[in-house]
């Protein structure tokens, strides 16, 4: 078990095993995004409140979990750096904050996009739940940002490390911000007590599109994984051999 | 068809944000590809300078 772990930190064998994952993750998350889109515009029923207008809960609600879930991983794998000083989990880290960021910039304008003809306004300052998601895009440009102004790449690990741990706190406050204040947002329709509320023909797509866009994220996460072990290890033995072909001392 | 594209008349802010998000999801795999070859451009050129020397 652990040397399973030890293999897949040790760098050269992650650049190996993920470039194997990324295309099987691809195609299944395209797969599932394909079924996904096509049942919720076309098959899945309207909303009796909403009309066709929550057909957006589809792109919506993927995007806005996995905005907080690579926020989650970012976070974890800081932390995991932090403590444990394993550098792929910073590379790791690196990664998932721009595609963090594109995921959370999704949500804030599909969600914008849907409030307009639901609301009756594109934004609402002091929402809480548009607020805090708001700041989450920040948390990342912020740590995008801190991570580009210093040189050494272990001190940027250590300081960006930091600011992902304290910017977790608004991860729950986004995620409970429907519950504790009143919000324009509505409340929550797949993880609450009592089960899902939404019915099958409609709950399918929307699952299928949280799946594969989960797969998609994992086929982008890898890729970036990839480009950041690359970077890090410029120095080593095995880029060296990977880059040169053999004879190759031109 | 085209009552299927009318969406109930929310054609708009359905199609945008559907179309929106195969945007950003294109954009987040050519940006990926695009940084992965450069940097590794940067590793090969890093590299054969040194072997030269």
């Amino acid at each position: 078990m652990w040397t399973f772990f030890h293999k897949l930190a040790s760098p050269p064998h992650f650049y190996d095993l993920a470039a194997k994952f990324i295309p099987w993750f691809g195609v299944i998350g395209a797969a599932c995004v394909a079924y996904g889109a096509i049942a919720g515009l076309f098959y899945a029923p309207a909303d009796y409140q909403q009309g066709d207008a929550f057909r957006i809960i589809y792109v919506h609600v993927p995007s806005a979990y996995l905005s907080m879930m690579a926020y989650m991983i970012m976070a974890v794998s800081a932390a995991i750096g932090l403590i444990w000083r394993i550098k792929l989990s910073h590379a790791v880290a690196a990664a998932a904050a721009p595609l963090g960021a594109w995921f959370t910039f999704l949500a804030l304008m599909t969600g914008s996009i849907w409030g307009r003809p639901m609301w009756g306004t594109w934004w609402e300052w002091g929402d809480p739940r548009l607020t805090s998601e708001l700041l989450m895009l920040f948390l990342y440009f912020g740590y995008m940002a801190l991570r580009a102004a210093i040189d050494d790449t272990t001190k940027a690990d250590k300081a960006s490390a930091v600011l992902a741990l304290v910017g977790a706190v608004n991860i729950p406050i986004i995620h409970f911000s429907v519950e504790w204040w009143s919000s324009l947002h509505q409340g929550a329709t797949l993880v609450r007590e009592g089960g899902p509320a939404i019915e099958t023909g409609m709950l399918y797509p929307l699952l299928a599109m949280i799946f594969g866009f989960t797969f998609i994220f994992g086929a982008l996460l890898l890729g970036r994984v990839r480009t950041e072990v690359l970077f890090r290890e410029r120095r080593a033995n095995w880029v060296r051999k990977l880059v040169l072909p053999e004879g190759d001392h031109a | 068809m085209s009552e299927m594209l009318s969406m109930g008349n929310y054609g708009a802010y359905v199609w945008s944000s559907f179309g929106l998000t195969l945007i950003v999801l294109v954009v987040c795999v050519v940006q990926g590809r695009s940084r992965h070859k450069s940097v590794l451009k940067d590793v090969v050129v890093r590299i054969k300078a040194m072997e030269s020397k």
